[in-house]
């Protein structure tokens, strides 16, 4: 089996780096916390509960959860500009998942041993600090790419409840007619959604996994900011 | 017939009264979303300015767009448009036939060129150099590209005109195309709808001729006094969708006490249109009061977006098969969820395997 210098060294004599800074971890947190909220509020809107009994005037469920969806919706799209923000002046392994190196040949490199290692084909994952190629890769595609996609299909569609002309329509209105029609946007802000749990049911089993199996610490690392080593 | 008489002096050979006249005014001012002052604007300028010829033209269409017009609810407007724009040419409803009726394009042409309004129904077909639609032996997209030649403003009717609509459906096999996609230097008022309400008709019309000018067009080119809103914003069911109150099935419960429809695929949150305000036959009803759920007629492509009684609707996913987003979507969380799962199981394998292996080693 190939292995780099880097393999050989054993864990347990690794120093612990301070990978994830505090405002990345609050931000990772709110994030989740919007996305989950969201995935609900939003599936529940195209998909209503049954109806409560009564008056039209004792209740305000779609009200609410419309309500709800947009104020997650805020949460989330001023917690991705912040994320942004700090991606320019938080430390080397914040700007990890807002861009792709793919003009670094050690970056490509790293990205076929990651796939290797899920594949069985290595035994140890390859040595990184930060996020791996692999890991970078989806959350450049399922975070930055497909969290500004949903930012704009989504405030499109809020911009049709505000009203023309409204702040929301004029930023991103656009969007409307350029996917097709107010029923295409929201089909595709749906299929968003569902791209959304993907990512997190693969994500969730990834960072399990590579506490459980390799010789870097993950899920303590977004708790506490370390990255530790073990053998 | 003089080349310059006035709307109201038409208005007037065709026994319309003064008094009537200015009804109609205020009528019209108040349809367009104007204050009572405007009243006075739009009769002046009916007064005074010279009569702006209407040609109305027929492509691939079903005639429902005529049909609604001349349905316009209040019949003294309908009375006064029709002799407004009088029919200079308008295949359906003027009198002459054949030759005759061809020569009044020319002769429209010749007389106000650059002045008149082209009104298009319906598309023209561009597949086999349009011989899907001809029209007094030539096919109907040379007689458009020469109207709008010397035309002023084109309004397309409908919403064949404005989007394509049932022609231009999947698989499209004429290429029924929008105006807007074959003209491309004049400026194109979609007025979509299938059909558009009479009112909403009248008062485009009424008001390009009166103002001199195109109404203010949202981004895709509609009308914003009568498409700034869907018919979800000014629904009178509104307050149950607000509420959480649907009609789960037509002869349910709710659909007795009027709840919102729509979990039974009402596109009224979707569609741009004035449905839910003007509301359709004088004020009579519209699809939703009527207690079915709006289609989108007005919106583009509403043939072939998916079932008209789904909330959620179909994408046309690869291989022609159809789904809608919940079930794509369902399906690749779910091999989401199998794919870890198995990948679980390989590793717990490989990793047992190994330290097999390990042990195995050190005995």
């Amino acid at each position: 089996m190939a292995s780099t210098a880097a393999d050989s060294v054993p864990g347990s004599q690794r120093q612990p780096v301070y990978v994830f800074e505090l405002p990345v971890r609050i931000w990772h947190g709110l994030h989740a916390l919007s996305i989950l909220v969201l995935a609900v509020t939003g599936y529940l809107i195209a998909n209503p509960l049954s109806s409560p009994p009564g008056e039209a005037s004792e209740h305000f469920l779609m009200g609410n959860l419309r309500l709800i969806h947009f104020i997650a919706a805020y949460v989330f799209t001023i917690g991705f500009a912040v994320r942004i923000y700090w991606g320019f002046v938080g430390n080397k392994y914040s700007r990890e998942l807002l861009y792709l190196p793919v003009w670094r040949r050690a970056w490509w490199h790293d990205l076929i041993e990651e796939v290797k290692f899920y594949l069985f084909l290595r035994r140890e994952a390859p040595p990184n600090v930060g996020h791996n190629a692999l890991a970078q890769f989806a959350m450049w595609i399922f975070n930055v790419l497909l969290g500004f996609f949903m930012i704009v299909t989504g405030f499109a569609l809020y911009g049709e409840g505000l009203g023309l002309g409204s702040w929301a329509d004029a930023w991103f209105g656009w969007a409307i007619p350029l996917l097709g029609g107010s029923q295409e946007v929201r089909m595709l802000h749906i299929l968003g959604m569902w791209l959304f749990i993907v990512f997190t049911i693969i994500h969730i089993y990834m960072a399990i996994r590579a506490d459980l199996v390799s010789s870097q610490s993950s899920v303590r690392t977004i708790i506490n900011g370390w990255r530790t080593y073990r053998d | 017939m003089p080349a310059h008489e006035t709307f109201y002096e038409v208005m007037r050979q065709h026994g319309i009264t003064r008094r009537s006249f200015l009804k109609f005014c205020s009528l019209t001012a108040a349809g367009l979303g104007l204050g009572p002052e405007f009243a006075g604007t739009i009769a002046h300028a009916l007064e005074t300015k010279p009569r702006t010829p209407v040609i109305w033209l027929h492509g691939l269409e079903c005639t429902c767009c005529t049909e609604s017009f001349i349905r316009s609810g209040n019949p003294l407007a309908g009375d006064v448009i029709l002799s407004m724009i009088s029919l200079d040419y308008d295949d359906t409803l003027m009198a002459a036939a054949g030759h005759q009726a061809e020569e009044l394009l020319a002769q429209t042409v010749e007389k106000y060129d650059g002045q008149y309004i082209l009104a298009c129904e319906g598309n023209p077909p561009l597949n086999e150099d349009g011989m899907y639609c001809i029209q007094g032996g030539r096919p109907y997209v040379e007689k458009l590209r020469y109207m709008a030649d010397h035309c002023k403003a084109i309004i397309a009717w409908g919403s064949c005109a404005s989007w394509g609509c049932v022609q231009a459906a999947r698989p499209n096999p004429t290429r029924a195309t929008p105006i807007h996609k074959v003209i491309l230097d004049k400026p194109v008022i979609k007025v979509p709808g299938c059909p558009p309400i009479a009112e909403v008709m009248t008062g485009v019309i009424t008001y390009m001729i009166a103002f001199d000018a195109l109404p203010e067009l949202d981004r895709q080119g509609r009308p914003k006094m009568f498409y700034g809103q869907r018919l979800h914003d000014k629904c009178y069911r509104r307050p149950h969708f607000d509420a959480g109150q649907f009609v789960e099935r037509f002869d349910d419960e709710g659909a007795r006490k009027g709840y919102c429809l729509y979990k039974v695929g009402c596109k009224g949150p979707t569609t741009y249109n004035a449905c839910s305000t003007l509301e359709w036959n004088g004020g009579l009803s519209w699809p939703v009061k009527s207690g079915h759920g709006c289609l989108g007629c007005a919106e583009d492509n509403f043939w072939d977006k998916g079932s008209f009684y789904n909330a959620v609707t179909n994408f046309g996913a690869m291989g022609g098969v159809e789904a809608t987003a919940d079930r794509i979507g369902g399906v690749l969380a779910g091999a989401a969820a199998v794919g870890v799962a198995a990948h679980a199981a390989a590793t717990a394998v490989s990793r047992l395997r190994s330290s097999e292996a390990k042990g195995a080693q050190h005995e």
